[in-house]
């Protein structure tokens, strides 16, 4: 079999050293790939031959943990499953947007692991059931209802494709706010009164101008934007069952 | 632990950087053509109020060259900005199931551009004819 030819290409990263930069700075390196190597293949060769100083997470390789996550010529891709070979002659990778850089390519995503936390992501069931009664049972129909949001990888390229985010780190935010929904749109559940607390919050679902531009980076399909406009209907409904009838509703 | 020191990008020109952001911006902005329109509007009711001869001023006013073409670029900017808000329309729904199969967005954006269509169409000859 012909060895596969390799090629050079420039890959550029942003650089930043907690300490010693004061402000980010660009480097860039030419590297040698074949067509099967994917970004963070390429960064990995920068690491392992060029520059063992440079900084990024990475764990799968196959776009299932999500670490990898980082904007590729200014959009939020994940490294594994892009291809140096389609951004010949040269590529830039930064950060994630939107979120504070601790070095290089990593970002501190504490913020966003509160956030996910915030949002109560188990089963609250309605009355718990013992072992003996053996496990909550679910049609295919119902699973449908959330599946696609629990496709969710925690990537945090949703965020980093948020400017509400961006402009308000307060805002809950497209991967929290579906799982979220995840959780309510679940038969087995029966937390919803509990997040809706999140819902209507000020920087609740009503912090999100449909820009769209988490669903459309979202690396798993689970369209954040849509859970995130269904639930200003469920928090219309709940503000106007509460001004019918102030008591006994119970959902906040 | 302390916090570590990170830094933090600012976020001014957001909306330059990327294509999707640039064509929400548009989206957004053809709004301001909504509200010309609903003004203009407001101005037609308010001749009307004061009397048959203001309103036909009105009138007579608009039916001049620039009036006619500032309408048109604003009837294509209404038009393009409704557009987006049929695009967006599947987002804000929850799924619908059809004979058992979910009902594919592209449907759902396409029925109600087809609607409103449909409905302008009704109103155009209404106007016209009856």
């Amino acid at each position: 079999m012909a060895e596969p030819q390799t090629r050079n290409i420039r890959i550029e990263s942003l650089r930043y050293a907690p300490g010693a930069d004061a402000t980010p700075r660009m480097q860039a390196w030419d590297v040698p790939f074949t067509d099967d190597m994917s970004v963070l293949q390429g960064l990995q060769y920068i690491k392992d031959h060029l520059d063992g100083s440079l900084t990024f997470r990475w764990s799968c390789r196959m776009a299932v943990c999500g670490s990898c996550g980082m904007q590729i010529n200014g959009v939020p891709k994940l490294a594994c499953e892009t291809f140096l070979r389609d951004y010949m002659p040269a590529i830039r990778v930064e950060p994630l947007a939107n979120f504070p850089i601790m070095r290089d390519l990593v970002i501190d995503q504490s913020d966003f692991l509160a956030k996910l936390e915030s949002v109560r992501p188990y089963l609250i069931p309605q009355a718990p059931r013992t072992l003996a009664e053996g496990p909550y049972r679910q049609t295919p129909a119902q699973m449908d209802e959330y599946y696609q949001y629990s496709q969710c990888i925690n990537c945090g390229l949703c965020y980093a494709a948020c400017p509400q985010y961006g402009m308000n780190m307060k805002f809950t935010g497209p991967a929290a706010l579906a799982l979220l929904h995840r959780y309510n749109s679940d038969s087995r559940d029966a937390g919803k009164a509990q997040r809706m607390e999140v819902v209507n919050a000020e920087d609740g679902v009503w912090g999100c101008t449909l820009v769209g531009y988490c669903s459309e980076v979202c690396p798993k399909g689970v369209d954040p934007a849509r859970a995130v406009n269904q639930n200003k209907i469920e928090s219309t409904k709940d503000y106007f069952r509460h001004l019918l009838m102030p008591r006994g509703s119970g959902s906040r | 632990m302390s916090a570590p020191q990170t830094y933090t990008r600012p976020i001014a020109g957001w909306w330059r950087r990327n294509p999707f952001y640039r064509a929400y911006i548009v989206r957004e902005m053809t709004c301001i053509a909504v509200i010309a329109y609903a003004l203009e509007l407001l101005v037609g009711l308010a001749r009307l109020v004061q009397g048959r001869e203001a309103f036909e001023a009105w009138l007579a006013s608009l039916a001049r060259p620039w009036p006619i073409f500032l309408n048109c670029v604003a009837l294509l900017l209404i038009a393009y900005h409704a557009w987006t808000w049929f695009e967006v329309m599947p987002k804000t729904l929850p799924f619908i199931n059809l004979g058992g199969r979910r009902v594919p967005d592209r449907t759902i954006v396409a029925s109600g551009a087809i609607a409103a269509v449909i409905a302008s169409l009704v109103v155009l000859f209404a106007f016209l004819y009856l």
